[in-house]
């Protein structure tokens, strides 16, 4: 077992001999033991014995942002990745950077801070290296780095613990010199992941793995509706179960603690718990009628080109479609849950989160002391996906550990998980089109959907348009005269939230398909017709070329088999996909995807494609099963049996094939999962004929 | 008392026989490698060998193990040296890593099994074992690249 005091958490496999250690920040207590070690910034520390130490500031839930941000450290600096410590930064703002906070998300975690780690690396390298020259009486010009060491004009060499104390002395410098890509040892190649070993023998330490002295674990029962609130609870029963230490009510419901989890679920069975209804209870044939409705009455311009009216009227063929999505649920593997430890007017707070800067900033107001005396630590996450930007699992712990005066951790079970998320809006998208001859010269197209942001982001909502409801369609790419994108925000009573991709991934579900109508209707094969209209976007293009070159677009297929292509730029990357499905016995099979992307520069190509492989499979999952079904203003949500997820065995050949481009990087998180259900759609329909345009996809 | 014998060492405890096997490994050995993620064994986040046989160690009672050996993602090499932790390594196989002790168990006690599985072979095996992070196309190739290794040693 790890020693773990409330300044030193270990995360990763620190006690494995040669591994890589990955260990949340000591803030203190590594400055005061060794008070010459050389910190030039917030990023990167060498220590006398010349220990290197990366600093990293962004979640680690899969995407490989440590990997890859330690990688752009450790080129700038010149040292030894598989010799560095790795330590995961607690909330701070020396780490806000691009974002203006601490959190993770967004597909920006290496191009928000690129610039800035290079930088920080850089920096540090500079200082290493006027330390060496200062040493030896020569010009730093005359010096370079060998990973770890600076070396001489005179063959000398100092390690770069041997200088640290003298670096430590110097001025940083403002724009240090950057190392020539060309030297670099790790960006831009398929450097193995830092968290390999950790993850499999079972050392990395996720939020649900916290241990603390006296640590209690609790559940929590919740209100089944939406906006429902506890009216009384009865838990004499519960209270005489062995190992229940408490049962209490907290805004979010009732809390059952106890010496593990299962003693807490088992006693939380017994509590009786009476709930006030809510006051919206909607039910899914409501939800629609509400979705129509807004699309019949309301709307606010998202993007106006031409006049798409007159265009509509004067044409020779018009083309009109609804389509629907659902409300998704993330279902991260790692069930919601965070530790918390509320002592002496302090908090201090471990969380698999995303959002570190609202999980202080929320902990310290519900407590009612300064941010200041809030900690948060991050551990490692068992999945994201948007779920864990949210605030709600870390309030309970923090309510919970100030109710019983111990350090309290919450835990979900999947139930709890999949009834109270934050879900993918759902949406009624209602599109005409208009074509003379085959060139579509009006796109019109109306959006209701539930606002993610008037409550996490009021100040972007701006004349009745929260950009994430549109985004994706308000950036159709396609050369068209007449465009009119219009929102409507309706209130629905089901909590939303950033879903992998966010608007994206149902909107370019919509934008795609309908482009994929158009097509047909134009006659015209779904690559040429794409590529005559977006002959002014390279980027676009490149994409849907390569991704249509590697599938073999064109070419014929075995009886029984068809593709489909889409493509789509979100997060400043580009993204093509061909799917390819074949009739099977009984339903059609997904057999392959062919990816393309261009996400600029990127720093680890393999990284790149595990991203593309990833969002492929969510999207799969999601565009083939994803559906959380509303009654009486509750998720009617079980465990996995009623939410499945895609299996190995249901699992399509993946190929991702990788743009060479020099352009700004772009995100990769999340620009993997848009283009996925259109293909899949497209190519149902070049099998079967029939068009789907509501998700879930029906595989018959 | 209940004897439970985990990873080749016997451990004495007092704890209720209806108590999962999952939480008594988790909670009262500190062996947190095995996962909870569902609770109903629809996952195998939580999976670990009952001598050698893959079992859910959520839906395993305390009091149903027995004298059965138990071994846990903690029971393979903590350097990572076993075929099946080095192809997971080599093929970047892990994302999140929530879900790949269960993985790694269960290509574990495949290649016990079926020296030389085929694709088919290792999506049977391997279905049980969500992965939300879609790390299975990886998974697939490394238990593949794992039975080679394994030939090699």
């Amino acid at each position: 077992m790890l020693a773990l005091s409330r300044r030193a958490f270990l995360v990763g496999g620190a006690s494995i001999a040669g591994g890589l250690c990955l260990a949340l920040r000591l803030p203190l207590a590594g400055a005061a033991k060794n008070a010459t070690a050389f910190a030039p910034n917030a990023f990167v520390r060498v220590d006398t014995d010349g220990a290197a130490t990366l600093t990293l500031h962004k979640s680690e839930m899969g995407q490989g942002a440590h990997t890859g941000l330690a990688a752009i450290l450790a080129d700038e600096l010149d040292v030894d990745l598989a010799a560095v410590r790795l330590v995961m930064a607690d909330e701070d703002p020396a780490y806000y950077l691009a974002m203006g906070a601490m959190g993770t998300g967004g597909s920006t975690s290496i191009r928000y801070s690129w610039d800035a780690l290079a930088q920080a690396g850089a920096a540090a390298r500079a200082m290493l290296i006027a330390a060496a020259a200062r040493t030896w009486q020569v010009e730093s010009a005359a010096c370079r780095t060998a990973v770890g060491k600076v070396l001489g004009p005179a063959g000398q060499s100092l390690g770069y613990g041997e200088l640290a104390t003298l670096a430590a002395s110097l001025p940083v410098p403002e724009n240090p010199p950057r190392r020539s890509p060309a030297d670099y040892r790790y960006i831009g190649k398929p450097t193995p992941r830092v968290d390999n070993l950790p993850k499999v023998t079972g050392q990395a330490r996720f939020g649900i793995d916290v241990s603390l002295p006296g640590l209690l674990t609790a559940v929590v029962l919740r209100a089944p509706q939406f906006g429902g609130a506890l009216d009384s609870f009865d838990a004499k029963a519960a209270e005489r179960l062995p190992g229940v230490r408490a049962i209490v009510a907290i805004d979010a419901g009732v809390g059952v603690v106890a010496d593990g989890y299962w003693q807490a679920r088992r006693a939380a069975q017994k509590v009786t718990v009476r709930w006030r209804p809510a006051a919206l209870a909607l039910d899914d044939a409501g939800i629609a009628k509400a979705l129509a409705a807004a699309l019949d009455t309301q709307g606010s311009p998202a993007r106006r080109d031409g006049d798409v009216g007159a265009a509509l009227e004067s044409a020779g063929k018009t083309l009109e479609a609804s389509y629907r999505l659902p409300f998704l649920a993330h279902a991260c593997m790692e069930p919601m849950n965070a530790t918390a430890h509320v002592h002496d007017g302090r908090c201090e707070i471990w969380a698999p989160t995303q959002g570190q800067t609202r999980a202080r900033d929320t902990a310290a107001a519900l407590l009612g002391i300064p941010r200041e005396r809030v900690t948060v630590h991050t551990t490692y996450l068992g999945g994201g996906f948007g779920r864990r930007f949210e605030v709600d699992f870390v309030l309970e712990a923090v309510a919970l550990s100030r109710a019983v005066d111990a350090p309290v951790k919450v835990v979900w079970s999947r139930e709890d998980d999949l009834a109270h998320d934050f879900y993918r809006p759902a949406a009624l998208h209602r599109l005409r089109a208009a074509l003379a001859g085959n060139t579509p010269t009006a796109w019109q197209h109306r959006i209701a959907s539930p606002s993610i942001q008037r409550r996490l982001a009021p100040d972007t909502v701006k004349r009745g348009v929260d950009h994430t409801v549109v985004e994706g369609v308000s950036e159709l790419p396609y050369a068209i005269p007449n465009v009119a994108v219009d929102c409507a925000l309706v209130e629905l009573g089901v909590p939303v939230g950033y879903w992998r991709s966010v608007g994206n991934s149902g909107n370019a579900f919509v934008v795609e398909s309908f482009v994929d109508e158009l097509a047909h209707a134009a006659g015209e094969d779904p690559v040429v017709f794409r590529r005559r209209l977006l002959a002014g976007q390279a980027r676009h293009l490149g994409v849907l070329e390569l991704a249509a070159e590697r599938a073999g677009w064109g070419q014929p297929l075995p009886q029984g088999r068809a593709r489909g292509i889409a493509v789509h730029m979100s997060f400043g990357s580009y993204v093509a996909q061909v799917v390819e499905v074949e009739r099977g016995q009984r339903a059609p099979r997904v057999r392959r995807v062919v990816c393309a992307i261009d996400c600029g520069r990127h720093v680890n190509p393999d990284q790149v494609a595990a991203q593309m492989e990833s969002g492929i499979v969510d999207a799969l999952t999601a565009a083939l099963y994803g559906e959380v079904p509303i009654a009486d203003g509750a998720a009617r949500t079980g465990n996995f049996d009623s939410y499945p997820l895609l299996r190995l065995d249901g699992t399509p050949q993946i190929e991702v094939h990788i743009v060479p481009s020099d352009a700004p990087p772009g995100g990769c998180g999340e620009p993997g999962v848009p283009p996925l259900a259109p293909a899949l759609a497209n190519a149902l329909f070049a099998l079967t004929g029939e068009r789907q345009r509501s998700l879930p996809l029906r595989l018959v | 008392m209940t004897t439970l014998h985990v990873n080749g060492k016997a451990f004495e405890l007092d704890a209720d026989p209806d108590k999962p096997l999952l939480w008594v490994l988790r909670e009262d050995l500190g062996l947190t490698g095995s996962k909870f993620a569902c609770g109903v064994g629809h996952c195998l986040a939580c999976l670990v060998h009952l001598d050698g046989q893959p079992a859910a160690a959520c839906l395993t009672p305390l009091g149903a193990v027995g004298s059965r050996q138990v071994t846990t993602i903690e029971g393979l090499p903590a350097d990572g040296s076993h075929p099946v932790q080095r192809a997971w390594m080599e093929l970047n196989v892990v994302q999140c890593g929530y879900c790949q002790s269960g993985q790694i168990m269960a290509a574990v006690a495949l290649l016990v099994r079926t020296p030389q599985p085929d694709e088919a072979a290792i999506d049977a095996a391997l279905r049980g074992n969500l992965c939300r992070c879609g790390t299975y196309q990886r998974i697939r190739r490394a238990v593949q690249r794992a039975a080679a290794l394994a030939r090699e040693v």
